[in-house]
Parts: C-alpha cells; sequence; structure tokens
C-alpha cells in the first residue's frame, strides 16, 4: 500500500499541469460545497434565534382557536390566563399577549391591521417593548420597519385605528408610534402594532385575558392545560426545517453538477492515462502485482487527486471561510418581505461534521470514478500490455 | 314670579306639542321606508381614490328578513347573486358556478369594495329595539326642516355605540345619519338626497355611504327604479334561485 501511495503520489506530481487543473476544479467544488452548506447551517441558526428572540420564545402556549393564518378566528381566540401561571408571569418568565383584529386608517388609507397588546417590561422578546411605558394622549405603539414602510408611517406619527370589542362593537381611537424595530422574522413584523397589553385589555373588554403565553425555558417539561394547546419550540420552528430542507434538496442539484464536472475530468484522466501507460501496466504484471494490485494503484492515484485536492483546498478555502463566517454573505436582493425568517446577510457556521461529511462524499465519489476506468486493466492480456499494443 | 313661571309653562307645552317625540319619529319614518315587499333596480357607485366603478343590480325584498340580489352589469360581476335569509347571506359567483355562505367574521367584509359591509347590510334589527332614542333639535338640510336625533345603544352587542339622525320633520324621511364609535369618533356618514314621492310614500333615490376614516368620496347608491309590494314568488328566496 505505501508503494502504491508513493507510486501513485509520483505519477500524479508526474502529471504536471493536467493533475492540477484536476486538482483545482476539484478543491473548488470542495469550498463550494462546504461554503454553501455553512450558509444554509448559518440561516438554519439565525432563523431560529431570531424566531426564539423576537417571536416565539422558549415556546408558546396557543388559545385553542387561535390560528394565525386565520384572523377571522382572533375574535374567539381568547381566554383568562391560567392561575398556575400567574407566577411565573410575575417572575417575568411567561409573557401573555393578546391578538385582535382591526383596521389601521394611515392617511387615509384602510389597510387591516393585527393588534398585538404585549406588556411593556417584557423581556422574553427583543422588541423595543419598553418605548409604550410612557404617557401620550394617543395609545403608544411600536410597529416593524417594513410595516412601517408599507404604511408610509414613522416615529412621531399618528394614526387612526378601529378595532371593534368582544360584542362586536366599533371603536376607534388615534395611536401614536413611539418606535419602529427592525427584525428578520416576518411574522412579527407584517401587519401587525404592538400597543400595552392592559390598554387593549380594556379596550376590548378582555381584563386579565390572552391568546398567546410565551415562556422563557425552552427546556422545561410543561403540562397540558385546558383551553389552551402547548406548542414547543421544535413544533414553532419546524417551518424552517422544511424550508432548509427543501433548500438542501435544490443546493443538492448543484452540489451534483459541480461534483459531475470535476468527476468528468478525473474520469478522463484515468481513461487517458490507462489508454497510454499500457506498457507501464504490463511491467507490474510482469513483476508479479496481480490484477487487483495494479486496479488498485490505479485508483489510488485517482482518489489521491482529491486527496490533494483537499490540501490545496484548505491553503485558499479555510481563510475564505473563516472570512465568510465573520463578514457573512449579503444577499444582493432584498429579503425583508420573503415572508420567512431570513437575515439579509448570513453568517456561515461550518460544523466538524459538515466538513468531514463533505471530505468524506468527495473522496468517496472520487475513488469510485477512478475505479470505475481502472477495472479495464483486469481484462489486458499482459504480454500485448507490456509490447505497448491497443487493447 | 308668577309671570315668570307662565312663561316657562308656554314654553314647555308649545315646544312638546311642536315636537315630535324621537319613538314617533322613527316609527314615522319606519312606515315610509319600509315596505312589506319590494322590488327595485339600482347602482352602486364606487368612488376611489383613482377611479370610479358603477355596479348595477336588481333585488328583490321582503321586510327586512329577505332579500334577493342579482348584479347586472359590469360584466365581470354579470350573473353574481346574493340572497339573504334572516340572519344568513350567500353569495353564488358565475365564474366558478359556487354558492358560498358569507359566515361570521366574513361579514364584516366591504361589498364589492364599496363602503359598506356585509354585515352593515344585514343589520335588520330595529332601532328602536336596540337604540334609546331623544330628540335633541332641529337643523336645517338641503333647505329641509329636519328633527336631529340621538341614539345610544341600549344593548351591548350593536356595531355602532350611538348613532345621529337627521329626519326630514314634513315627509319623515332621514336625510343624513351618522354612527359613531364608542370613543365618540364618526364613523360613517350617509346622506340621502333625492326624496321623491313613490305610491303615496316619501322615498329618498340616493344615499351615500362614506366611511369618515378613509380617504374618498364614498360609495353612491341610486334607485333607478323601484315598486312597492308586489306579487313574490316564494321560490325566488331560495338557494336553488342563485344558480338560474
Amino acid at each position: 500500500m505505501k508503494t502504491a501511495l508513493k507510486l501513485a503520489y509520483r505519477n500524479l506530481i508526474g502529471a504536471g499541469l493536467r493533475t492540477w487543473l484536476n486538482v483545482i476544479v476539484l478543491s473548488f467544488s470542495f469550498v463550494v460545497i462546504i461554503w454553501m452548506k455553512g450558509v444554509l447551517v448559518g440561516w438554519d441558526h439565525q432563523a431560529k434565534t431570531d424566531m426564539a428572540n423576537w417571536e416565539i420564545g422558549g415556546g408558546q402556549y396557543w388559545h385553542e382557536n387561535y390560528d394565525p393564518f386565520d384572523p377571522f378566528t382572533f375574535t374567539e381566540s381568547h381566554t383568562a390566563v391560567p392561575e398556575e401561571f400567574k407566577t411565573e408571569i410575575a417572575a417575568g418568565n411567561m409573557e401573555p399577549m393578546l391578538v385582535v383584529q382591526g383596521t389601521i386608517y394611515p392617511q387615509g388609507r384602510m389597510q387591516p391591521v393585527i393588534i398585538r397588546g404585549i406588556n411593556p417590561g417584557q423581556n422574553i422578546f427583543k422588541l423595543p417593548t419598553q418605548k409604550l411605558d410612557t404617557l401620550t394622549e394617543a395609545i403608544p405603539a411600536i410597529i416593524g420597519s417594513v410595516a412601517a414602510r408599507n404604511l408610509r408611517v414613522q416615529t412621531g406619527d399618528y394614526v387612526t385605528i378601529r378595532w371593534r370589542d368582544t360584542n362586536g362593537m366599533f371603536d376607534a381611537a388615534e395611536i401614536i408610534i413611539t418606535g419602529v424595530f427592525s427584525c428578520n422574522v416576518p411574522a412579527v413584523e407584517a401587519g401587525k402594532v404592538y400597543i400595552p397589553l392592559e390598554k387593549l385589555q380594556s379596550m376590548v373588554q378582555l381584563e386579565g385575558e390572552a391568546t398567546i403565553l410565551t415562556f422563557r425555558d425552552s427546556e422545561k417539561e410543561r403540562p397540558a392545560i385546558e383551553n389552551w394547546t402547548l406548542k414547543p419550540q421544535s413544533e414553532l420552528t419546524k417551518s424552517i426545517d422544511e424550508i432548509i430542507q427543501t433548500k438542501t434538496a435544490g443546493q443538492s442539484v448543484f452540489y451534483g453538477i459541480l461534483l459531475l464536472l470535476a468527476m468528468l475530468a478525473i474520469f478522463d484522466t484515468q481513461v487517458l492515462s490507462i489508454f497510454r501507460r499500457q506498457k507501464e501496466i504490463g511491467t507490474y504484471v510482469a513483476l508479479g502485482y496481480t490484477r487487483r494490485e495494479v486496479v488498485g494503484l490505479f485508483t489510488v492515484e485517482g482518489a489521491m487527486h482529491s486527496i490533494l485536492a483537499a490540501l490545496v483546498a484548505a491553503a485558499y478555502g479555510i481563510p475564505f471561510l473563516a472570512w465568510q463566517a465573520k463578514a457573512g454573505w449579503t444577499m444582493p436582493m432584498d429579503v425583508s418581505e420573503y415572508g420567512m425568517a431570513v437575515a439579509q446577510t448570513l453568517y456561515p457556521v461550518y460544523s466538524t461534521g459538515l466538513i468531514v461529511s463533505t471530505v468524506f462524499i468527495v473522496v468517496l465519489t472520487t475513488t469510485i470514478v477512478s475505479y470505475w476506468p481502472s477495472r479495464k486493466i483486469a481484462k489486458m492480456n499482459p504480454t500485448e500490455a507490456l509490447r505497448g499494443r491497443l487493447q | 314670579m308668577k309671570l315668570f313661571i307662565t312663561i316657562l309653562l308656554t314654553g314647555i307645552t308649545t315646544l312638546s306639542f311642536g315636537q315630535p317625540g324621537a319613538d314617533e319619529i322613527l316609527e314615522k319614518v319606519d312606515r315610509n321606508m319600509s315596505s312589506e315587499n319590494r322590488i327595485f333596480e339600482s347602482s352602486m357607485t364606487i368612488h376611489g381614490k383613482r377611479n370610479s366603478r358603477t355596479i348595477t343590480s336588481k333585488t328583490y325584498s321582503v321586510g327586512d328578513k329577505k332579500a334577493f340580489t342579482e348584479y347586472l352589469s359590469p360584466p365581470r360581476e354579470q350573473g353574481t347573486k346574493m340572497l339573504k335569509l334572516e340572519n344568513q347571506l350567500w353569495i353564488y359567483s358565475p365564474s366558478t358556478d359556487r354558492t358560498i355562505q358569507i359566515a361570521g367574521h366574513m361579514l364584516r367584509q366591504s361589498v364589492m369594495g364599496s363602503d359598506l359591509s356585509y354585515e352593515d347590510m344585514m343589520d335588520d334589527r330595529k332601532l328602536t329595539d336596540t337604540y334609546n332614542a331623544v330628540v335633541v333639535g332641529s337643523e336645517e338640510m338641503s333647505g329641509r326642516k329636519t328633527w336631529k336625533l340621538e341614539l345610544k345603544a341600549k344593548v351591548d352587542n350593536v356595531a355602532y355605540a350611538s348613532r345621529k339622525l337627521w329626519v326630514d320633520s314634513e315627509r319623515f324621511v332621514p336625510l343624513r345619519e351618522e354612527l359613531y364609535a364608542k370613543s365618540g369618533q364618526l364613523l360613517k356618514r350617509s346622506t340621502m338626497s333625492d326624496v321623491v314621492q313613490i305610491e303615496g310614500r316619501w322615498f329618498p333615490k340616493t344615499v351615500v355611504y362614506k366611511d369618515m376614516l378613509k380617504q374618498g368620496d364614498g360609495t353612491e347608491f341610486k334607485i333607478i327604479e323601484i315598486q312597492f309590494n308586489q306579487e313574490l314568488p316564494e321560490y325566488i328566496f331560495s338557494k336553488a334561485a342563485l344558480k338560474r
């Protein structure tokens, strides 16, 4: 095996530019695959962290009728906060939120809006709810930057909102935008206005009631509560997993093409080697090598392309990947209205598993592709090969 | 002192004899505005920010409980039919050949993009059943003397906490209505005009509905032709009639 490796190395280096072209193409595959996979892992990581920080905390209880995709369910999605959670709420480890459907009239345009009542002193979410803790004539409200852009409102603007109380009676009042926040979770921003919880409860005559209860600690085992549905963090981030899965499948096609190009070059090199080095093959057999050993020698030689490629990739890839992990990759298009939790700049995350699996896949593929044409050697007539006759 | 009391009593007596009670006014308005049944062709012009569009329709109705409307134009809406039975509403769309029931919160949506919601059309409770009305004075409006009525909700489950109504003091036809939120904010205003006498009753042929929080000139509802108390076949008010 040692001789095989030595021989393979010599032959590879001896092939000069041909080898290096193959190695460069293959190393490029290494770097690109690791980078793209890293971006997806980074996105997954960022999306889940952002969702936890801005939207779901450590998990939630939803009122049994609540369906965030159907605003028509909101009027029936509220009930008194369960007694057993009162201490946790008082300690700031659980936040009740009331969700009400309303209408907002920015500059006389009518637009549906979801009014969310949130405690101004909360610290489970990164929402700047402290800006709700202010004394104004109008109702203090905070709004996401995308929603602010769509509604064409900014901090300090007064806007009329209309809603119905629990009996269906219309009411209207002015809100003042006391803060505009920016986050990467569209579900937090899109068409939503945040006002103090107690104010909203009194506006709709639902004192002490809530639609969503968000808890801080995701690890804690949670009991089932009557009228409430437990939504653990893993369930609430399921959509991210599904998107990542779809993206991974889509990217695999790209990896496939990239690897196919590299493998084509290696396959061609192998076919050419076997064709041009028949005398050498004959000599090996004459020297006592079994055919299997000769096949092995050529396979190792082909597979060694991937080892060299890994080394070359490490030479320029490590600084590049490290720089990317730090600087991030800013997407060329505006992603704020994509409807999913995605940041404008994604920071790739490379795990050992990711690197090892990528190297393994590339080396394995290269080995298979190197072995494939080498099988022909086994069928060669050694005397003819020694003479260098075409077979 | 005696003179003062005499003048005061005379004044009160004159006022109370000259001004009918709010319920009496609403009763008279009811007599003008409601009928056993009616058939009317109307146009609804929705004035948007950029353009206006007109939808014409023919409606058959029995009291406030049953109504059947067929949209006649524009071509996009032609053939769309709406059936209201008590507090239920169905819409038939010829393009999909489907009948859907407008229920629950869908009733809060705007009718064909107008300033009217399905719910506004569905509210068939008598004002005297849901509001306490008082006459607060008289005003002149479009050259007509009107009684100004203020109505405050006496039940919780009405859409508007209070209303103001200006009723023509001779013809007992409402000339303006304003709908208010609980906070007292004016939400909607309807202005009635073109009051004509049809079959012995005074009736406004044009109503402009305006969502006061919204920009635009509102929705103009015009009666092109109206007939009261006609023979109406019962099958019109069935779901089967929607697909005819």
